[in-house]
């Protein structure tokens, strides 16, 4: 694990404590998983932090485990442009999560993806409507019990 | 579901009875929307007061189809993403495989990949430049631009057969050498180009009229660009120093010698100059990697859990014939785990992100695809505009909606 991030993962570890439930490596990539009631706290302090500096959010999806019973997982890649360094947080959830767009402007399409995609609702997002299906479109195609070649036939 | 607004017209809620505004509905078939974008504009008069894309057209599911595709089949998927550069897409995602599995490629097809991905930059740039300054009411530099994008097509074909969904790009290395004749061509291409450049900047960088329709438009602050997520020209023309290709260098960038343009207005126009030099300092990248191209050496992986075996050996030998039968039909497994690999792209920050579940099939693939993430500046560069502006500054992000909507 790069220096930086060790920095980044130690911080975390003394300022939230047990909500950092497991911290992962595999590939360079460093993963972060959380408590889902210290999911925007964590991020919001990712963001401020000046030797975090996350201050690009690269990217938030979601994936689908529908065995489980918080089945979406939500994860967001972030980046710090001075440092250079890369982290990957995530957290599971029943269908309800706290938007990040107080954070980071971006968030505003991609959490509408994913609420279009997987039917997760970010509490608190400012224009949370289907991005990429039509408007009056059933179902949430990412969904792992949703068929691929969908429900109608056209 | 109380927290979803309910709204069946995108846009939202109606005008109260005597307001002086208007919506104006562009696109989804429109020239200068370049593709199928729908864009619903508010507007007082001339003034633009809310802006509001509407992408969504051009979506396949691409992410829900490769759910369901062996790893190797995923390839000729992200042909269709950014088709303007088609083997970006490709080197992305196979980056991402690669990744997952642990695989070592060859240096001669890294090189091939570093020489044709800087190519595919350069095309994607000239489709760009043309679009966005017919879209401003210059007609001739289009008709230049494909001149020589021509010239770009004609050595991908060379290489693989394709001119647009070129697949060229295999997990483990590239479908084959490149054949003879390939140095030539390029070292050909990159001294005519360099001079072509400078016939574009004649015509248009000085032009009045482009001049007055760029500077000082879309202008987007360095804090509220990385907010929004840019990435690529789009960012750096507002003077953020963010080039993957230096930040984390990916095939062999750490070894060659070239400029990240910055801008400083963050304007239409400083985008300009911006895409502008780096299509010059793409030509720079591709002369110095011929000169360090090796002139032999594999171009595919060995790795017989992952790879086929050669062509040869498989029609040839029992052993080998299975094993090739074998790959087809039921593909490779993958480690149990995840990979995010990303790429400068022509659009900005390309990224392919893999979860494993050890199958043959990715369990979930998100394409970080940096025209959608872009896209979403528009309304803060038109909003308090002309209505004209809208054009420029849907032309100025640089999008291609098959990337956009997936």
């Amino acid at each position: 694990m790069r220096e930086s991030l060790q920095t980044v993962v130690q911080k975390l570890q003394e300022k939230f404590g047990d909500n950092v439930l497991s911290v992962a490596e595999f590939r360079d990539e460093v993963t972060v998983r959380v408590k889902k009631s210290a999911w925007f706290d964590t991020l919001q302090f990712l963001n401020d932090d000046p030797d975090c500096d996350f201050k690009l959010m690269v990217d938030e999806t979601a994936a689908d485990y529908p065995l489980r019973e918080e089945r979406f997982d939500i994860i967001v890649h972030l980046m710090s442009i001075e440092i250079k360094h890369r982290l990957r947080v995530k957290t599971s959830t029943s269908e309800r999560i706290l938007s990040l767009y107080p954070i980071w402007k971006t968030a505003n399409w991609l959490e509408r993806e994913v609420y279009d995609l997987f039917g997760v609702i970010f509490e608190g997002h400012p224009d949370l409507r289907r991005i990429l299906m039509m408007d009056d479109w059933e179902g949430f195609p990412l969904r792992k019990d949703y068929p691929v070649e969908g429900y109608d036939d056209f | 579901m109380q927290d979803v607004k309910d709204k069946t017209i995108p846009g939202g809620e109606d005008f109260a009875q005597g307001e002086k505004r208007m919506r104006l509905n562009m696109g989804p078939q429109h020239p200068s929307t370049h593709g199928v974008l729908q864009v619903i504009v508010d507007l007082e008069g001339e003034l633009v007061v809310r802006c509001d894309p509407v992408p969504g057209y051009l979506h396949r599911g691409t992410e829900k189809l490769a759910e369901n595709k062996y790893y190797t089949q995923i390839i000729p998927l992200t042909d269709r993403l950014d088709y303007l550069s088609p083997f970006n897409n490709n080197l992305a995602y196979v980056m991402a495989v690669e990744k997952l599995l642990g695989l070592e490629v060859p240096p001669r097809a890294q090189w091939i990949r570093l020489i044709l991905s800087e190519l595919q930059r350069i095309a994607s740039h000239l489709i760009w430049f043309g679009t966005h300054v017919m879209d401003i009411g210059g007609i001739t530099p289009f008709l230049y631009a494909l001149r020589d994008r021509e010239t770009i097509l004609d050595i991908f074909e060379m290489c693989c057969g394709a001119r647009l969904t070129v697949s060229y790009c295999r997990i483990g290395g590239l479908m084959a050498d490149v054949p003879a004749g390939f140095v030539e061509k390029v070292q050909d291409f990159v001294k005519l180009f360099q001079l072509s450049i400078k016939d574009y900047h004649k015509m248009v960088t000085k032009n009045p009229i482009f001049v007055g329709r760029t500077v000082g438009v879309g202008v987007i602050a360095p804090d509220d660009a990385v907010s929004l997520g840019l990435t690529g020209p789009t960012l750096r023309g507002s003077g953020v120093n963010l080039d993957l290709r230096k930040a984390e260098p990916y095939l062999y960038y750490d070894q060659l010698d070239f400029d990240v343009p910055l801008g400083t207005k963050g304007d239409s126009y400083d985008r300009y100059l911006v895409r502008m030099e780096e299509m010059a300092q793409a030509t720079r990248l591709v002369e110095q990697a011929l000169a360090k191209l090796p002139e032999k050496g594999p171009v595919k992986a060995d790795d017989p859990k992952v790879m086929l075996p050669p062509k040869e050996l498989s029609m040839s030998r029992a052993e080998e014939m299975q094993r090739h039968f074998y790959q087809v039909i039921h593909g490779f497994p993958t480690p149990v785990g995840e990979a995010y690999a990303s790429i400068e792209g022509s659009k900005g920050e390309l990224g392919f992100y893999i979860i494993s579940d050890g199958s043959s099939r990715p369990y979930r693939m998100k394409i970080r695809a940096p025209s959608f993430v872009n896209l979403q500046a528009l309304p803060m560069m038109t909003e308090g505009r002309m209505l004209a502006d809208v054009i420029t500054c849907i032309g100025t992000i640089d999008i291609v909606l098959g990337e956009v909507d997936r």
